[in-house]
């Protein structure tokens, strides 16, 4: 028997009404993107028009988008965003992986006492820790800096123990084989145990950027000039500045700011799946 | 190739003269001289991650905490052991009551609701063997879409005058709503944002869970007569599917305590504190009224509310989970 008969073969009119009752709830799920677009391209007058129409009867694209891109610095905040999700990113995964090798493969007094402060971070909710981070950045000077959005996320507990799991799972002859080689810890960290853990670190890269690239609590908490807004809270303030009634840039920015995600996580599903429920479902 | 110095190859490690000679000088043998090696090399890699992690982390809760047992304000220069004075405060607010029921109301909707769909749709998908990928990316997409951005789009979807939800109502009869500067109204629309978010990630938690249940289970369902599929899922789906279940109740609320973005976005908590929930609590009082040890205070409540539901994360992870 094969896998798909689990639950039971389906006959046809059973299928068609499967196909009938998922393309429903997903016609639902889209409508707010769909809505998003379709604002997107049309003009003030048939935004504020009662009447229903998912196409425009003129093409309004062109000058929404210039607007987006114009009016609101808006290729700056993804510069951001890009520069902000990358910078965490490589440092998270600098300071994480040794650290995770050392949990997975050396034997150390503390060890232990390691791995539970790892644990304890693991737990914390990061908004919690806002004000004594806030108050951090105050006295260290970098509040409104591109440093105020990358420090607190310097180092992941969710990478270590993500990275700690999987080197776990590579031999210790590997590592040994390294070290007759002549190889140092750290170079056995990098040249083995990384692009061993391949797939690990890429769905972890895939956790950690959509988490930032999405992220407004913080940023709205540690910058407040426009040329150093990440996506989210430069497409807040561009509502609040438009008075949220020229919707027509305004989902345009929208729009380009999801778009990236998308199409990313279109052309590598199973890698969102993955990194997204943390490592809990695997392809 | 250089020679091979050492053979546990840290870079902290002795080089090879002295090797020899510390063996002379104290009784540490060859096993031991290797053990210290490797401790020295393991707290030389995790030494920056543990800093950090102090750092960021430990030093921050800790410093909540007291923060709330104090009287110091932001940019204040002296502080009082206050006790629970805050928490007097926090708990005495009408403002922070609404948004502590409203935080409840909020995960009590949202949760069952998310699991519901979340699992019908697994089923659903799960049942043939068509377009799977498709469907699950369709469901899957809220949940990684920028919310920010999607809640202005939810925002012009439940405009009173131009949004086609009033207008699709209108069209239909029935009585339409300011949906989002209504006080009935404004929470359960959050909720309904919150659901359409998560329902994906409810969805593909499930989807693994189905994949884990053995065939067997199925066979035998079927020699004990178990022959129509409502059969099998009474029987073997969705007892199997138990404990999965419970991981998916506590990370979706886990989700859904967290939501903070719609709210900031779309009612600023309000009307009154009729949407306030916790986060937007914590953020308002701390950043935009600096009210230093309430907005600790409201954090510290947060942070227990999480822990319990995390501890029972844990304890159900440890003793029931069989898929992850």
């Amino acid at each position: 028997m094969s896998r798909a008969t689990s639950i039971g073969r389906l006959s046809p009119p059973v299928a068609i009404l499967r196909h009938a009752a998922l393309l429903a709830t997903g016609a639902l799920i889209l409508v707010p993107f769909v809505w998003m677009v379709s604002l997107s391209i049309k003009p003030p007058g048939e935004i504020f028009s009662t009447s229903f129409f998912l196409w425009p009867k003129q093409f309004y694209g062109v000058e929404n988008y210039t607007r987006a891109l114009t009016d609101a610095p808006l290729p700056r905040y993804m510069g951001n965003g890009l520069i902000v999700c990358a910078v965490i990113l490589a440092l998270q995964i600098l300071f994480c992986a040794p650290c995770a090798y050392a949990l997975a493969k050396l034997r150390f007094p503390g060890r232990d006492l390691l791995f539970g402060v790892v644990l304890i971070g693991l737990l914390l909710p990061h908004q919690v820790l806002s004000l004594p981070l806030f108050i951090l950045g105050y006295h260290l000077g970098i509040l409104n800096t591109y440093a105020a959005l990358i420090f607190p996320y310097v180092v992941s507990p969710f990478g270590i123990f993500l990275f700690r799991q999987c080197f776990k799972t590579i031999p210790n002859d590997v590592v040994h084989a390294a070290r007759l080689d002549g190889l140092s810890e750290l170079a056995i960290v990098w040249k083995i145990m990384v692009p061993m853990a391949l797939p690990a670190v890429i769905a972890f890269a895939i956790f950690s950027v959509v988490g930032h690239w999405n992220d407004l609590f913080w940023p709205l908490i540690a910058v407040r000039d426009q040329s150093l807004m990440p996506p989210p809270l430069g497409i807040m303030s561009f509502k609040n500045e438009e008075a949220g009634n020229d919707y027509g840039p305004l989902m345009a920015a929208s729009t380009l700011v999801v778009l990236p995600l998308v199409i990313a996580f279109l052309a590598a599903q199973k890698w969102f799946v993955e990194g997204m429920t943390g490592g809990a479902v695997k392809q | 190739m250089s020679a091979p110095v050492a053979l546990s190859g840290s870079s902290g490690e002795p080089p090879a003269t002295t090797r020899v000679r510390i063996p002379a000088s104290r009784t540490a043998t060859p096993g031991q001289r290797q053990a210290f090696a490797e401790a020295l090399a393991a707290w030389t890699l995790a030494g920056p991650a543990l800093f950090f992690l102090l750092a960021l982390y430990l030093l921050p809760v800790i410093a909540v905490v007291l923060i709330a047992l104090t009287d110091w304000q932001l940019g204040g220069r002296s502080l009082t052991f206050v006790g629970l004075t805050n928490f007097r405060e926090v708990f005495a607010d009408e403002g922070f009551r609404a948004s502590l029921l409203n935080t409840i109301v909020y995960v009590l909707v949202v949760v069952p609701s998310t699991l519901m769909l979340g699992l019908l749709i697994a089923l659903l998908i799960e049942s043939g063997r068509s377009c799977r990928a498709f469907y699950r990316a369709i469901h899957f997409l809220p949940f990684m879409a920028t919310l920010t951005a999607m809640a202005i789009a939810w925002e012009t979807l439940l405009h009173p005058t131009i949004g086609p939800v009033n207008q699709a109502l209108a069209a239909i009869g029935l009585p339409t709503a300011n949906w989002l500067r209504d006080e009935s109204t404004a929470l359960p629309v959050l909720a309904i944002i919150g659901v359409w978010q998560n329902l994906g990630y409810a969805m593909v938690l499930y989807l693994a869970g189905l994949k884990g249940i053995p065939q067997d289970l199925y066979d035998a369902a079927d020699v004990d007569g178990a022959d129509l599929w409502l059969d099998r899922l009474r029987t073997v789906t969705l007892p199997m599917l138990g404990p999965i279940s419970m991981f998916v109740v506590i990370v979706v609320a886990l989700r859904a305590l967290e939501s903070f973005d719609a709210v900031k976005l779309l009612t600023q908590g309000g009307p009154g504190h009729a949407s306030e929930v916790l986060l937007y609590t914590l953020y308002r009082e701390s950043f935009e009224y600096l009210r230093t040890g309430y907005g600790a205070a409201v954090a510290v409540v947060f942070l227990a509310i999480v822990l319990t539901l995390t501890v029972i994360q844990v304890r159900v992870l440890d003793r029931k989970v069989h898929y992850q």
